[in-house]
């Protein structure tokens, strides 16, 4: 069953969701959490689908909102779907105007009473996750570092270093078949690791996060090599005995060897996004192991010379961080007016702005440069195709 | 350069924080005995299929087929592929099949053949050379209980069955765990000879379903339901499982057996325990067996058997819109058989908890559907300030644990009905599992072979609790066999009148599940 509204609010949406259920014949509510799923137009489908997919395994309501142009007058239409293969039901939310700015208002009052509130962007996430309106309803917030079109390692150092509990990247919980892997292989071939390898494409935040974890769980120098993937292609370990690895070529059957023992394959398949999803919210207390690990990403980078970009994280963090000491979240205070499409290149913004400053100038400034024609580009497709 | 030892249970990698990592078993390998019989095919190679394709099986994992068949191994890899593709759980990949498929073996033989035993411990020796499976392996044995001590002897024989240090040896076996408490005790001294308690596991199916387990969390996890588990809120349980097919094929193994044996003496008999128990002191298996012993060891039979249990066989008839045969012309039982297909008992449990509180078990083939679920019975409010004719419809208070199918709980309380008239009326609130259809939602088998490989034991029953579970069943099997033929009752609904009459002595009715 689907329900269109259009110039609707939150109680009209409410009360639409009720007499959706006794209509479909089934009042009772079954649902375990509230997953609130923030897409534009473009990504919109996709994500509806795999959050519809894990809503059988975690029953949920799933909130799509798609933030559109702020010019014009405020608007707000909603669809929503019950039944057709969800288990729970979706509400997908468009507003417009000056309430593009303003999403929780919307959202609020539509989570499900006392349960959990997960956060998902599917493709670019704000800088903070903790921070921002909608992240702060919840309890998780997952952000998708990989899916980022431009910037990958940048995102993923981002997000490390805003780091908050009960934040995960989906780059970390696509790495979890490789790292029990890894562990299992220690647990038949127990030794003292003097070193390793993590192989990947050149940018690969799961590869990056990887490392860092073996880095810091084994207390010994990973290097980082570049390979022509997918994904990541072959971790090794050294002992003294000889080298433990798993290589995975395909990105589907992998290799296992650990020294005194036969080669033998094993599957080691790259998930989609609904398996990822339907890991993340097996549980949803913060990830102390991912909190450690971002920390060491973080270490890690530092300790190879900062970077103009990792700067300009720290420095938006901080920046955040005192805005937030300002202004208390509740004050509906005057907010960016910037254009949500806009909203999406805040970091380049940002990157410039300090490249300006910083003094590797010219070569940042150049990629920024790139970057706005590489913008101008894709815009321009995205409007052949619609 | 040296190496230095290092204790494998200080992996590094290996946090107790991080629960993400699924515990993958370590090497190891499964010989399955029986390997064409229906419930390797339908259950235990899909099931070890679907562990594979979920990671949870160690890279080098092999299976070791035998029976009595000419095949080569690439035969037997063509069946537990036909297997795979028809029953299992998770969609089939190409790769995973790929590295189970390098791991498969057959041994032809009889369970007499001492060359086939050798050509079993050679196919074993070279497993663990060419595919690192490190001397760890299980033997599933899936055949019939008289074949038990034929095997075990065979594996002992050819040194099978010994554990080296640093590798384990395992023995699977499934119910019948035998047919009174004499012929348990002897397949346990067969067993118990060969290989120590803690090798042996037990497969009791039920007690890998999530919503068994979920039991636990629901009694000990909450504060809600706790302070009412006692005799002096709760009037009575019925544990109920109801089967709507008929034998079907299994005569050979039914005829003689019976509901009782097949089912209420493990399957009942532990969701009873696990129920009544007292909290554990933690959820590790001594803990949890230790509780359930309790239970089981004071359980009180009726002193009127004729009164407090009921038996029946299913009589030709109309079940669910199609036409049926009794339980007497099914092929292969002879027309004076006794064995009966429907079987309910009343047993009480001498604890201060529970005392004076019946727990009723029935369990019947072709009944009005197929449906396992515990119902909690509450008593009726002590004081009601309404008219009588506004609680006329008011039933007694449930709590339901819906095992299977549709897990779930379902509350049944009194609520009003619409309208001006003050008029109460039971209701249910329901929980449902969600997630029946997804990959994470394991298979009772794949839950408990995975156990078996990591050594895992809280969920499997030990000698002790069938032999108790013996001691409460022979005396009720004594009586019926003194008595006549079963009563025949109706195929497609809910059993004799025996069974009605049995509540109705203690002014009760059988819920309708």
């Amino acid at each position: 069953m689907s329900i269109e509204l259009s110039g609707t609010n939150a109680s009209k949406i409410a009360s639409a969701l009720i007499r959706a259920r006794r209509e479909a014949g089934s009042p009772t509510m079954g649902m375990v959490l509230t997953f609130v799923v923030v897409a534009d137009e473009s990504a919109r489908y996709d994500a509806l689908k795999a959050a519809r997919e894990v809503s059988r395994e975690h029953p949920s309501r799933v909130i799509g909102v798609i933030r559109r142009s702020h010019r014009g007058q405020p608007n707000l239409d909603a669809e929503i779907r019950i039944g057709d293969g969800t288990s729970g039901e979706q509400v997908l939310l468009r507003m417009s105007g000056e309430l593009a700015n303003y999403p929780e208002s919307v959202v609020l009052p539509l989570l499900l009473p006392d349960s959990p509130v997960v956060v998902w962007w599917p493709t670019k996430a704000p800088d903070n996750p903790a921070t921002d309106p909608l992240g702060a309803l919840a309890q998780r917030r997952i952000t998708d570092s990989a899916a980022v079109s431009r910037g990958r390692a940048a995102a993923m150092l981002m997000q490390a270093t805003n780091y908050q509990p009960g934040n995960t990247d989906l780059s970390w919980t696509r790495i979890t078949g490789w790292r029990a892997l890894l562990a299992a292989a220690l647990d038949q071939y127990p030794s003292n690791i003097t070193g390793g390898t993590v192989a990947a494409e050149r940018l690969n935040p799961s590869a990056d996060l990887l490392a860092a974890w073996l880095c810091n769980c084994l207390k010994v120098p990973i290097d980082r090599e570049t390979s022509k993937g997918p994904g990541i292609t072959s971790v090794s370990l050294m002992t003294g005995g000889g080298a433990i690895q798993i290589a995975r070529p395909d990105g589907r059957l992998a290799h296992f060897s650990i020294p005194n023992a036969p080669e033998r394959p094993v599957a080691l398949n790259r998930r989609g996004v609904a398996e990822l999803l339907a890991e993340e919210l097996r549980r949803l207390d913060p990830d102390d192991v991912y909190a450690d690990t971002v920390t060491k990403l973080c270490e890690l980078d530092k300790g190879s010379a900062p970077t103009a970009r990792q700067r300009a994280a720290q420095k938006k963090a901080a920046e955040q961080a005192a805005a937030l000491v300002g202004t208390p979240p509740s004050e509906p205070g005057p907010r960016d007016k910037t254009d949500p499409d806009d909203y999406v290149e805040e970091p380049e913004v940002a990157e410039q702005q300090v490249a300006e400053r910083a003094p590797a100038k010219k070569t940042v400034k150049k990629t920024a440069a790139k970057k706005t024609a590489a913008k101008k580009t894709a815009r321009k497709k995205k409007a052949a195709t619609s | 350069m040296t190496i230095t030892p290092v204790d494998p249970s200080d992996n590094p990698l290996r946090d107790p924080q991080d629960r993400r990592l699924p515990r993958i078993a370590g090497p190891c390998g499964v010989v399955i005995f029986g390997v064409t019989g229906d419930l390797s095919r339908k259950k235990l190679m899909p099931a070890i299929y679907d562990l594979a394709n979920r990671g949870l099986l160690p890279p080098g994992f092999s299976l070791v087929g035998f029976a009595r068949r000419d095949w080569a191994d690439q035969d037997f890899a063509e069946v537990v592929h036909e297997a795979v593709r028809q029953y299992s759980r998770t969609p089939f990949r190409e790769e995973v099949w790929q590295q189970l498929a390098e791991g498969f073996r057959f041994v032809p033989g009889d369970f007499s053949d001492d060359v086939a035993f050798d050509q079993l411990r050679d196919t074993i020796e070279l497993l663990d050379r060419e595919r690192g499976t490190a001397g760890n392996h299980a033997f599933y044995l899936s055949i019939p209980p008289k074949f038990f001590p034929d095997v075990i002897h065979q594996l002992k024989g050819h040194q099978l069955a010994e554990n080296h240090p640093g590798s384990w040896r395992r023995v699977v076996i499934e119910k019948p765990f035998g047919h009174d408490l004499e012929s348990a005790r002897e397949l346990n001294a067969i067993v118990s000879e060969v290989f120590p308690p803690e090798s042996v596991f037990r497969i009791d199916h039920y007690l890998g379903k999530e919503t068994v387990q979920n039991i636990l969390a629901l009694r000990f996890a909450n504060q809600l339901y706790e302070p009412v588990w006692n005799a002096n809120y709760v009037d009575h349980v019925q544990i109920t499982m109801a089967e709507d097919i008929g034998i079907g094929g299994r005569a050979g193994y039914y005829d003689g057996i019976g509901a009782a044996r097949d089912v209420i003496q493990n399957h009942l008999l532990q969701l009873m325990a696990l129920v009544a128990m007292e909290e554990p002191t933690s959820f590790d298996a001594a803990s949890l067996r230790l509780e359930k012993q309790k239970i089981l060891r004071s359980v009180r039979l009726p002193e009127r058997m004729d009164l407090h249990t009921a038996r029946g066989q299913y009589a030709a008839g109309w079940a669910g819109g199609e036409k049926v045969i009794g339980f007497l012309q099914e092929q292969d039982i002879p027309r004076t058989s006794k064995t009966e297909t429907f079987a309910a008992i009343k047993l009480e449990i001498d604890t201060r908890r529970w005392a004076g509180v019946p727990f009723y078990l029935r369990h019947g083939k072709r009944l009005g559907r197929r449906v396992t679920e515990v119902a909690v019975v509450f008593k009726r409010a002590p004081h009601l300030p309404f008219t009588r004719t506004a609680t006329e419809e008011l039933g007694q208070n449930a709590l339901v644990i819906r095992v299977q199918p549709d897990e779930g709980v379902t509350l049944r309380f009194g609520s009003k009905v619409p309208g001006t008239a003050m008029e109460i009326r039971d209701v249910n609130m329901d929980f449902a599992y969600g997630g029946a259809f997804v990959e994470s939602s394991p298979e009772a088998y794949e839950r408990l072979i995975l156990d078996v490989l990591l050594g895992d034991p809280p969920l499997f029953p030990r000698h002790e609790e069938v032999e108790l579970s013996w001691m409460i069943l022979d005396p009720i099997l004594d009586y019926w066999a003194e008595q006549g033929q079963p009563e025949q009752y109706p195929s497609g609904a809910w059993g004799p009148q025996s069974g009605v009459d049995m509540l109705a002595r203690d002014g009760r009715v059988w819920r309708r599940p």
